[in-house]
This record gives C-alpha cells, sequence and structure tokens, in this order.
C-alpha cells in the first residue's frame, strides 16, 4: 500500500487539471465530483498507508518519482520522504482538505465561478501534499511558493471586487518578502552541506558544527524568515487578516488548517539546525510569544466575525512557534492538529453564519442565532471551547495545556515564556466567548436567509467531534497518561527534555490554566452578556488603545510609510527612465553642433578663405610652440 | 553542411516569399513558414541523434567550414555544439510562432516584411553557430538591418523614433566590437605571422593584460548592449513596445540572446583574465540591472513596456551568473536564455492578442476581463507566474540555478538579487490585477482567443511548464560547453578568483 504514496498529490494535481482544462463548461455535479473525489481518494489512500506505516512500524519510506535536475554536485528529485511528522500532515491536509471541499460543495453552490474554485482547491492540496512529502529543500520550496499562488488565486477569488485583488496581492507579496530570506537560507546550505536533500543535512549538521555555530543561526535566522512570512508572524503577519477577503472555506483550508502552519512544518522539519542554534531557536519562541499576545490583543477588538477569527489563528500559531523555542517539538505538532480541527470548524460554521445572513460579517449585526441555527450554534460552541481550552473535554486543552507546562516545566522554558502564554489564553478564552455570545445569544438582529444543508453540516459535526475526542491521543500522566502522539512523533522529533525538580508542579500549572481558561469565559459573560455597558465603557475609556489594537498595531500604516510608498513613488517618479535623458541629451548636443558648424556653410567665398587662412595661422603657430 | 543549408534555406525562403508576395500573400505566408518549420525539423532530427557526442571533451556535432576570403584568413566556418544547438532550436521554434503571428497583423507590403523576418531569423541562427570572428560581426549585422526595417515599417506610431533608436544603439555598439575583432586579428598576425579570424586560433592570443582588458571592453560593448544591461537599456523599451508583435516576440525572444550567447562563446574565452577582473562588475550590473528593470516595470502603463522593463530585470540574471564563473551559475544562464525567450515572448503576444481587440496597450484601460476570455487569462496567468519565478515553471529552474551558482561569488549581490524576486511579483502581480481582474467596465467587443492564437499560446506554455518540470534533456545538452567555459575560467590564478567573492562584497 505505502508504495501508493506517489498518488496523494497526482490525484488532487489531475483533478485540478481536469477542472482547469474543462472549464466552466462543466456541469457543477460533475466538477464537485472531481474535486471532492480526488482529495477523498488521497484521504483514504493515506488512512491506508497510515495504518500500514503503524502496523509495521515503518520508521521512514523514500520514493523518488523522477530526477528533477542535476548539475555539478547538486542533485534535485521530485522525491517524497514519508515519516511520521509528514503522515500527521498528511492527515491533516487530506482529512480536514476533504471535509472542506465537501462544505464548499454547499457554500459555493451558487457562485459562477465554481469549477474554477474546485480547480485551485485541489491545486492547493496538491501543493501542501508536496511540501509536506518533500525530501528535499528545492521541492519543498516549489510546494511552498504553489501553495503561495494558490492563497493569492483564492483570496482574490472574487476578482470584482478591488479590496479583494488587493488582499491578494498582499498576500503574495509579503510572504515572499519571507521566501527571500528562505531561498537564501538554501543558498547557504547548499553552499556548506552541498546537497539539499532534508536527511541529509540534518545528519551531517551535527558533525559539521558546534552548538551556537555561526552559519547555523543565520541559516536557522533564515529559514525563520521564511517562516515567520508564512505563517503570519511578526513581523509578517498583517497580511492575514486581510486574505479573509478570500471564501470561508478558503480561509478555513488555507489559512487556518493547512498553508499558515507551514512555517511550523519547515522549522519542525528542520529541527536538527535549530538545535545547533540556540540563538535562533530562543527567537523562534520570543517571535511566538510576543505574536500569540499582540494577535491576541487584536482579536478582543475586532468586529468582522473572520477578522477575530484570522488574528486568533495568528494568535495560536504563535502558541506553536512558542513550542517550537522551547524545544517541545512534538506539542507544536500536537497543537497544529487540533488547532486545524477547531479552527477549520469555526471558520466553516462563521462561513454559514455569514452565508445565511447575506455575507454579514460583522457580529454586532447577529444575534440570538442559538435558537435559529442549532447545529451550527453547537458545533461554534464546541469549537470556541477547543480553542479557549475549557479544560478537561476539549482536546485544546490538552494540546495547550502540554505547551503552557513545558513553557514553565522545560529545560529550555522561562518564565517570561510562561507568563506571555498565559495571558494569552486568558485573552484567548474572552475573545472567544464574546464572539460566541455576541455572536449567539441576545436578540436577533439580522433575519437568516437561507438555512445550511446536510453537505454544510456533516463536516461541521465530524470536526467537532474531532475537536473533543483528539485530544485523548495525547494525555498528561496527571491525567490518563496517553503519549500516542509523542510516541508516533518520537524517532522524528527529539523529545522535550524537563527542567530537574519540575514534575511536581505539572498539576498546579494545570489548575493555574484551568482557571485561567474559565475566568476569561467568566468575564466575557460578564461584559457581553450580564453588563454589556460596561464593554462599551472600558472600549471608550482606553479609545487609543481600542482603535491601535483594532488597526493590527498599525503595522500597515508601518510598512505603507516605510517600503510601499516610497518603492511606488520611486517608481513613479522615474516611470519615463532618467538613464534615457543622457541619450537624449547626446542627441540634443549632436544636434546642436550640427547646426552651428553648418552655419558656417554660407556660400561666400571670402569667408572660406578667411576660414583656410586662419587655420593655416593657427596650425603654424601651434607647430612653433609645440616643439617636438 | 547541414548547418549551411538551414541558414541557406531561411535566406532563401525569405527571398522567395519575398517575390510571391507580389501575386498571393497567402502562398508567401506558407513558404515562410514552410521554411521555419523545415528548419525547425532539421535541428529537431539532430538533436534526436546527438545523445552521445554531447559528452564532455567531444567534438563539434555539426561543422562547416568553407574559404570565402582566404587571404584575409576569413572562411565561412560554422560549427554546433550543445549550446548553439539549444540556441537554434529556440531560434527556429520560436520562428514558426512570429510568422503565425503576423498571419492578420502584417496586411501590407507583406512580402517585404516576410523577408526581413525570415532574415532576421537566418541572421540570428548564424551568430548562433559562427566560428569566424568576421562572419559573426557578419550575421550582427544581418539580423540588425532587417530587424530595423521591422519596426521602423510595421511597427506603432512612434515607430521610427524607436527604430533609429534601436539601430545607433546596436550599430555603434557593433562598431566597436568589428574594431576589437580586427584588433585581435592584428595582434594575432603580428605574433603568429598567421591572418585569421578563425575562432579556436584566436583562443589564447597571447598579448598585455592592458591590450586584452580594451579588446574584451569592444566584445562587451556589443553584448551588453544587446543584452540588456543597465545604463544601456534604454533603446529596448521604445523598439520594443513600437515594434509589430513579431517583432516584439523576436527581439525579446532572441536577440537579447545573442548578448548572452555572444558573452559566454566569444568574451569570456577568448579574454579569461580580464573577464575575471571584469566580474565583479559585471555581477554587479546584472544586479542593479534586476533590481532597476523590475521597480521601472512596476510603474509602467503600457504593456509592451511594462513587460520590456521585466526583460531587463531578467536579463541581469544572465549577467549575474555569466560572471559568477561556476557551473551551476552558467546551466542557469542558459536555462534562463531559454525560458525568458519563451516566456517574455508569449506575453508580447498577448500583448499583441489585447492590442488588436482594444487597439490600446494602455492597462489603464483594460480590467475585468477574465469573464470575458477565461481562456486567454488562465494562459497569462501562466506566464505571469513564470515571470515572478514561480517554482513548477521553467524560470524557475533559471533563476533557481543562477542564484544557487552566484552565491559562493558573492553572496551580497546574490541576496539583493533574489529580493528583487519580490519586486518582480509586485510587478507581475499588477499585470494580472490591471488587465484580468477587478470590475469589468468596458464595452468593447472582446472575443477570447482564437484557434490561431490558441496554436501558438498553448505549446508555449506548455513547453514552459515541461521545462519547469523535465529540465534535465537541455541541462545535459548544454552540458559540454558549460563545462568548458567553467573549466577555462578554473585556470586562472586562485588569488584571482579568490578576490571575486571579497570584491563582490565590498561593491555594495
Amino acid at each position: 500500500m505505502i508504495h501508493l504514496l506517489w498518488l496523494i498529490p497526482t490525484l488532487p494535481f489531475l483533478g485540478a487539471l481536469t477542472l482547469v482544462l474543462a472549464g466552466s463548461s462543466l456541469p457543477r455535479r460533475i466538477a464537485a465530483i472531481i474535486g471532492c473525489g480526488s482529495i477523498g481518494l488521497a484521504a483514504l489512500i493515506t488512512l491506508l498507508i497510515g495504518y500500514e506505516f503503524l502496523t509495521t512500524h515503518t520508521r521512514a519510506y523514500h520514493d523518488v518519482a523522477w530526477s528533477w535536475f542535476a548539475v555539478a554536485d547538486l542533485s534535485v528529485g521530485f522525491s517524497f520522504h514519508l515519516d511520521a511528522l509528514s503522515l500527521v500532515f498528511l492527515f491533516v491536509i487530506t482529512f480536514v482538505g476533504f471535509l472542506i471541499h465537501l462544505y464548499s460543495v454547499g457554500f459555493m453552490h451558487d457562485d459562477e465561478g465554481f469549477t474554477r474554485f474546485f480547480a485551485y482547491l485541489n491545486l492547493f492540496v496538491c501543493a501542501m501534499l508536496l511540501l509536506v512529502l518533500a525530501d528535499n529543500l528545492v521541492l519543498l520550496y516549489l510546494g511552498w511558493e504553489g501553495v503561495g499562488l494558490c492563497s493569492y488565486l483564492l483570496i482574490g477569488f472574487w476578482y470584482d471586487e478591488e479590496k479583494n485583488g488587493y488582499a491578494a496581492r498582499k498576500a503574495f507579496i509579503m510572504t515572499r518578502v519571507g521566501d527571500t530570506a528562505l531561498a537564501i537560507g538554501l543558498f547557504m546550505l547548499f553552499g556548506v552541506f552541498h546537497t539539499l536533500d532534508i536527511q541529509e543535512i540534518l545528519t551531517k549538521a551535527p558533525q559539521l558544527w558546534s552548538p551556537g555555530s555561526q552559519t547555523a543561526t543565520l541559516i536557522a535566522f533564515l529559514l525563520l524568515g521564511g517562516a515567520v512570512g508564512k505563517s503570519a508572524q511578526l513581523p509578517l503577519q498583517s497580511w492575514l487578516p486581510d486574505a479573509m477577503a478570500g471564501p470561508s472555506p478558503v480561509s478555513a483550508l488555507i489559512h487556518a488548517a493547512t498553508m499558515v502552519t507551514a512555517g511550523v512544518y519547515l522549522i519542525a522539519r528542520m529541527h536538527g539546525i535549530y538545535e545547533l542554534a540556540p540563538l535562533a531557536q530562543l527567537w523562534v519562541g520570543i517571535i511566538g510569544a510576543i505574536t500569540l499576545l499582540i494577535a491576541g490583543c487584536s482579536a478582543l477588538t475586532q468586529n468582522d466575525l473572520k477578522r477575530v477569527l484570522a488574528y486568533s489563528t495568528i494568535s495560536q500559531i504563535g502558541y506553536m512557534f512558542l513550542a517550537l523555542g522551547i524545544g517541545a517539538w512534538s506539542a507544536a505538532v500536537f497543537h497544529f492538529m487540533i488547532h486545524a480541527f477547531f479552527k477549520a470548524l469555526l471558520f466553516l460554521a462563521a462561513g454559514t453564519v455569514i452565508w445565511a445572513l447575506h455575507h454579514e460579517h460583522d457580529m454586532f449585526n447577529m444575534g440570538g442565532l442559538r435558537k435559529r441555527m442549532p447545529v451550527v450554534y453547537w458545533t461554534f460552541l464546541t469549537g470556541a471551547g477547543s480553542l479557549a481550552a475549557i479544560p478537561l473535554v476539549t482536546a485544546g486543552f490538552y494540546s495547550k495545556d502540554q505547551i503552557l507546562w513545558l513553557a514553565w516545566g522545560g529545560a529550555q522554558g522561562n518564565l517570561w515564556f510562561f507568563v506571555a502564554a498565559l495571558t494569552g489564553a486568558f485573552i484567548t478564552s474572552v475573545y472567544t466567548f464574546r464572539m460566541v455570545f455576541v455572536t449567539f445569544f441576545g436578540e436577533e438582529k439580522t433575519h437568516v436567509g437561507h438555512h445550511p444543508g446536510r453537505l454544510m453540516n456533516v463536516p461541521l459535526i465530524v470536526l467537532a467531534v474531532l475537536s473533543l475526542a483528539g485530544g485523548l491521543i495525547e494525555l498528561p500522566h496527571t491525567l490518563g497518561h496517553v503519549t500516542l502522539m509523542s510516541d508516533l512523533l518520537g524517532p522524528v522529533l527529539p523529545s522535550t527534555v524537563l527542567r530537574a525538580g519540575a514534575e511536581s508542579s505539572e498539576i498546579v500549572i494545570q489548575l493555574i490554566a484551568a482557571t485561567v481558561a474559565l475566568s476569561g469565559v467568566l468575564l466575557a459573560y460578564i461584559l457581553y452578556i450580564v453588563k454589556p455597558a460596561v464593554a462599551d465603557d472600558i472600549k471608550s475609556s482606553c479609545y487609543e488603545v481600542h482603535r491601535l489594537w483594532y488597526a493590527g498595531w498599525r503595522f500597515d500604516d508601518l510598512y505603507n510609510v516605510l517600503i510601499v510608498r516610497p518603492f511606488v513613488w520611486l517608481s513613479q517618479i522615474n516611470k519615463h527612465d532618467v538613464i534615457d535623458r543622457f541619450y537624449a541629451g547626446l542627441v540634443a548636443g549632436t544636434e546642436y553642433f550640427g547646426r552651428t558648424f553648418a552655419r558656417t556653410q554660407t556660400g561666400v567665398l571670402r569667408w572660406y578663405i578667411m576660414g583656410i587662412t586662419a587655420g593655416a595661422v593657427l596650425i603654424l603657430a601651434l607647430s612653433l610652440v609645440i616643439n617636438p | 553542411m547541414i548547418l549551411l543549408w538551414m541558414i541557406v534555406i531561411l535566406m532563401a525562403g525569405g527571398v522567395l516569399a519575398g517575390i510571391v508576395a507580389t501575386w498571393s500573400t497567402v502562398w508567401c505566408r506558407i513558404i515562410a513558414l514552410t521554411s521555419v518549420i523545415l528548419d525547425t525539423l532539421l535541428i529537431g532530427w539532430i538533436w534526436a541523434g546527438q545523445e552521445v557526442s554531447l559528452q564532455p571533451g567531444a567534438t563539434w556535432i555539426a561543422e562547416v567550414n568553407l574559404p570565402w576570403i582566404p587571404s584575409f584568413g576569413i572562411s565561412f566556418h560554422l560549427a554546433l555544439d550543445g549550446l548553439s544547438l539549444l540556441m537554434l532550436a529556440l531560434t527556429f521554434f520560436l520562428g514558426i510562432f512570429a510568422v503565425l503571428l503576423s498571419w492578420n497583423e502584417i496586411q501590407y507590403r507583406t512580402g517585404f516584411f516576410h523577408f526581413n523576418l525570415l532574415w532576421v531569423l537566418a541572421g540570428i541562427a548564424g551568430v548562433f553557430v559562427t566560428l569566424d570572428l568576421f562572419l559573426l560581426y557578419f550575421f550582427w549585422e544581418v539580423m540588425l538591418i532587417p530587424m530595423y526595417f521591422l519596426i521602423g515599417i510595421w511597427g506603432h506610431a512612434n515607430r521610427q523614433y524607436a527604430a533609429y533608436k534601436f539601430f545607433i544603439f546596436t550599430q555603434a555598439s557593433g562598431l566597436l566590437m568589428l574594431l576589437a575583432i580586427l584588433g585581435l586579428y592584428f595582434v594575432h598576425g603580428n605574433q603568429t605571422s598567421v591572418y585569421t579570424f578563425e575562432y579556436s586560433d584566436l583562443l589564447n592570443t597571447p598579448m598585455s593584460a592592458d591590450l586584452a582588458r580594451w579588446l574584451m571592453l569592444g566584445f562587451l560593448a556589443a553584448f551588453l548592449v544587446k543584452l540588456p544591461v543597465v545604463p544601456f537599456h534604454t533603446w529596448l523599451p521604445d523598439a520594443h513596445s513600437e515594434a509589430p508583435t513579431a517583432g516584439s516576440f523576436i527581439l525579446a525572444g532572441l536577440m537579447l540572446k545573442t548578448g548572452a550567447y555572444g558573452l559566454i562563446r566569444f568574451a569570456l574565452p577568448l579574454f579569461p583574465g580580464p573577464a575575471v577582473e571584469f566580474a565583479p562588475w559585471g555581477m554587479l550590473l546584472g544586479t542593479v540591472g534586476i533590481v532597476y528593470g523590475a521597480v521601472q516595470a512596476f510603474s509602467q502603463t503600457d504593456l509592451k513596456r511594462l513587460v520590456a522593463y521585466t526583460s531587463v530585470s531578467h536579463m541581469g540574471f544572465v549577467m549575474l551568473g555569466v560572471f559568477a564563473f561556476t557551473e551551476i551559475a552558467l546551466q542557469g544562464v542558459v536555462m534562463q536564455m531559454i525560458t525568458h525567450a519563451i516566456s517574455t515572448g508569449a506575453l508580447f503576444v498577448l500583448a499583441g492578442a489585447l492590442y488588436e481587440r482594444m487597439h490600446t496597450r494602455d492597462i489603464l484601460q483594460m480590467g475585468g476581463f477574465w469573464k470575458r476570455t477565461p481562456f486567454m487569462a488562465t494562459v497569462s496567468l501562466v506566464f505571469v507566474m513564470a515571470s515572478l519565478g514561480l517554482p513548477g515553471l521553467g524560470n524557475f529552474i533559471a533563476e533557481f540555478l543562477t542564484l544557487l551558482g552566484a552565491w559562493p561569488a558573492s553572496p551580497v549581490l546574490t541576496a539583493i538579487a533574489t529580493a528583487g524576486l519580490v519586486a518582480a511579483t509586485a510587478y507581475s502581480l499588477r499585470i494580472m490585477q490591471k488587465i484580468f481582474l477587478g470590475k469589468d467596465s468596458h464595452t468593447h467587443v472582446l472575443p477570447d482567443l482564437s484557434l490561431r492564437e490558441k496554436l501558438i499560446l498553448v505549446p508555449l506554455a506548455v513547453v514552459i511548464i515541461m521545462l519547469g518540470l523535465f529540465p534535465q534533456r537541455v541541462i545535459d545538452t548544454a552540458r559540454a560547453t558549460v563545462e568548458i567555459s567553467d573549466k577555462q575560467q578554473n585556470t586562472t590564478p586562485v588569488p584571482v578568483r579568490g578576490m571575486l567573492s571579497e570584491k563582490g562584497g565590498n561593491h555594495e
């Protein structure tokens, strides 16, 4: 079964190809079958391969599709590497991807770009699969840029609106800034190792570099540059909220579950380098910690349901980065998986709400949907609970608790990280339940237009179950002690070392985390159900802070002033190419002299004789002065 | 002899097409088309049959050496190796589309047009295979003058100005090359008392470093203007935007490549020492070109002018790669010559197609065309993505190899060049946005691509994708040539090579 691995990215590719070639002439039904079928089959094969992988205790499987290109000592294959890490990602991409495809059939049903939508979506899944299956960094880069393209196409899917196109370009260009760093990192890696094969690099790195080596640190920072771009972390985070211009399934698949976690994958995949570059690894953690706080603050102030979720995604990926930064590799991957479940769920549910209310995005215009849309309400509540890490029952609690615990008790953890993560957890549960209370409670402000069908409800329910039960595969040893996830990742990612004597405090940390999460819910309940006036008071009393957070800490303005405007200005002012002035001047000069000397041709004989005489005198005089 | 035949077919085809046009323009077009197709088949046949001799150290795949003016040491010496083979294949392949492109566009003086078109192609093909420097100059002129007519007679409104500008830039720089060729001829003759223009004899001509420097600059003048390198690029936006579609197509696709080819084939091997000295400057010029071209492209509103500036940017990679002196970078350059020809050529075809429909090249007057021309939009997307270097398309292989190979020679310049890709993203996406996305508020009749246009663009798209996924065949074909020129540079003293990286870094 495992030799069918190549089919997993190929099927979505063929799906995309068929849909592109057939174009809009294809009946919707067929397009939907091709679009969902290709991903469904890929998911099925993933499950079968995963089963075989686990039962036969394979460590890694390698498959070369063809040799891509080879020059001098560079040899790059179109080849795949399957290990536990890629398997987890494969599972999330194909399975969650399939659910989102199903949902999209209902969601996009009346859209005239139906076929185009599924073509892009399939192409995206193909690129994402290549990214996580690549055995070398060039193929990974192909996937990396491929998902960037699809993200661009899908954010700008409704291209009639000028602002959607702007958001799409912004996303592509900003992530490409990070990609530049990543590319330079690849050049450096090749300069050092003369190969771009990931496994080879990871094997050779400890032999070549001692811990703290300068080159290793520089390379680790460059790779981090790529990761922060794709994963919307500080300082390249500001494209993601705007990316919400795309259809909701796109936000769920690309901007929550899969693409934006590519940075997490990259760092986890290249963990060997970060272990040799402690400084860079520390900065992964610092970036994660700061990002999770500032994005959380921004999420508190948004009114657009999808923008809250977007900032929440940035913040949750911040948690993953924090985990990577403290060497809690498998905790990061665990949180990635659980986050993919509950955040995809939240986006799809939010999408349903927005769809049902005629594209109303502002949650303060919603309200009272608890009764009107019970399925959406209950599933959204599940997802929200998981996001807010409601203790014991939700999967989010277990994945986030692990990070909190290791931020405190891990050997690379420290108090600052712990406090940041804890504060973030509080903020998370406040903004999450603010969303729940404002959207689903209170009185109905907009009438529900149409109700979702089964195609849209089933994915929600499946994801809701996963958002609850997903946590059972990894339970802390104070509560059941299940370690399926970390055992699975064990051969690929090193386990986290605990600080000496810290074990005993795990239960305390858990209690603190649980209390913080619940008190956040309580605060949201007081502010948005019991005494809504207090929330308005707070808002007006610190209006400036509110505005700053609402505008995403004004990073956009900063980049506009520093980069965008100077670039456009420079480009505009030199539209007619200043260099051409030089040549124009040359032409003008030539013409001027031509005209001037032409005037000497008067036809008057005595002037000519005069000229000849003067010339002769001049030459004679000169020959007297300049004696050879 | 087959090389001679290929050029003769084009020249004779041109004359014949010119004559026949007095009776029937359709037959004139058919004759022109037939002659390029015939050449394409010939070169395809050679390529298919030449697996073995592409190994390093092999002699020429095909050669013809006839005495021309023996008393001056001028011979009609043509030879084909892997690099020339790729370039010839490219020339004839694109030549087919150049004829197809003009099928409807050119409606007056059709015979003379096709005569010029085929002679330009003949001149370009000649440059790609000649091994006699006198002959090189001859072919250099053969491609120049017909192109002048192509722009000046069938171009757009400001065609006279553009044609003159093109002619003076290339002619003046070509004359400098002629001077350098003559200089080399006499230096070699004085030393060995064998007066010859033969390439292989002139290699390793002993001369003073100073003289070698000056002679190299003569060659560089011609090649850098043709490429073009900033600040010698200003003829290009005018020539590109004013030329008829087939003219822009050949200019961007083929004529610029003669500059790159000249660098690899002539300038570097003839003057290895000065070339190494010049290398940091060459790489710097390349990087400046990449960034400058990209910034300029961003503000252009004339679609053809915009694409012209992207050419300037992309040709910067050629400079960067050629003067990095690594095998990987040089392979990247060869790849860039091919993929840029296809992707940029295709963008000019699209510009031409839009012009035919709207009678404007101003992208501010376009927008939202996706709905009405989905096929054109999808094809454009492919080429726009190629232009921003998306992996999976041929241009990525070219740029990636170039940058990867240039890294050891100059990390700083390579980093800046890599950052130029962000600017490339900005201008490329702007093309998509202004033409195909946004609100459609136009009343033009805007049919999607016709069958003839599809016949041109679909093969180009397929080739650019194939080159992105299966580039090895091209790399193998060029390998022998690339390895030789790489080795030549390796013979220069180590300290000089060592300085390269430092100097490259210091130029910031």
